[in-house]
């Protein structure tokens, strides 16, 4: 059986940050930007699995450990934003919360 | 991995990758978010990362993806009429998107990334274990676990002040 060489994987992994980051760009409601994020964190925990399978070594795998924590950490405090915001100004159109636009 | 059962997977990664941007309710986001990182889980799985796998599913599909149902049914979110930003701002996403892909595939299209066996060679036994990844973790990346634990203590502490405070 032939091995699948490590740039699909590489190349699967951009077109998927690639994916997430123009989720940021076009959407508008709050919660779905902070679900592209998880997108693009994903698309970087593959690209690291995957280098650390062509590496033979195991940092690949434990960086990803810690990469799930912070996206676990941003997610925790990142929707306790968006509650509050959204408790205080009912909406969760990103558009319109530009209080702190200059 | 065999090269079908690899372009399967992917185009079904990108299939649920693409629901998660493109779908207009929050809800159907969410969902093919959860599929989208099973997607994931099961690349880990052909990548000999075991555990890393049952991570992705416990901790990601499982708990953080609760946190998000949560939040939409909590706030009631409802399909909106204008889920997309204005069309300038697509095309523009959109075009700044590709040239991004492109520069980055070009890079990664190169051959020869490291030396050695890479994908093909053979890995030892115990390569994406809980034994091998936890002795790594708890060696040379044991600084770095510690700060871990005071990020989760702030992000845990920072979530209920922020849930709870109304702003004025």
């Amino acid at each position: 059986m032939t091995a699948v060489p490590i740039n699909w994987y590489l190349i699967l992994g951009a077109v998927l940050f690639t994916i997430g980051a123009i989720g940021v760009l076009v959407r508008r409601n709050v919660i779905v930007v902070f679900m592209s994020i998880e997108l693009m964190l994903n698309a970087v925990n593959l690209v690291f699995v995957a280098l650390s399978r062509q590496l033979h070594v195991m940092d690949g795998q434990v960086i990803v450990f810690f990469v799930m924590t912070v996206a676990a950490a941003e997610a925790a405090v990142g929707l306790a934003i968006i509650i509050s915001v959204f408790r205080n100004r009912e909406t969760m159109n990103a558009d319109e919360l530009n209080l702190l636009r200059w | 991995m065999n090269p079908v059962l690899f372009g399967i997977l992917a185009v079904l990664l990108i299939a649920s990758a693409l629901g998660v941007v493109l779908s207009p309710s929050p809800i159907r986001s969410a969902l093919s978010l959860v599929m989208t990182l099973f997607f994931v889980a099961v690349e880990f799985l052909f990548l000999d990362a075991q555990l890393v796998a049952a991570l992705q599913i416990v901790v990601y599909a499982g708990a953080i993806m609760v946190l998000f149902l949560f939040v939409i049914m909590l706030l009631n979110l409802q399909e909106e009429p204008q889920a997309m930003a204005r069309l300038g701002m697509r095309a523009a996403a959109v075009v700044l998107g590709s040239l991004f892909l492109l520069a980055v595939v070009h890079f990664f299209a190169k051959p020869g990334i490291g030396t050695g066996t890479g994908m093909a060679g053979a890995v030892p036994a115990t390569f994406g274990s809980t034994e091998l990844l936890a002795e790594t973790l708890f060696t040379r990346f044991l600084f770095a676990f510690e700060i871990t634990s005071v990020l989760l203590l702030v992000a845990i502490i920072g979530a209920v002040v922020l849930a709870k405070k109304t702003l004025t």
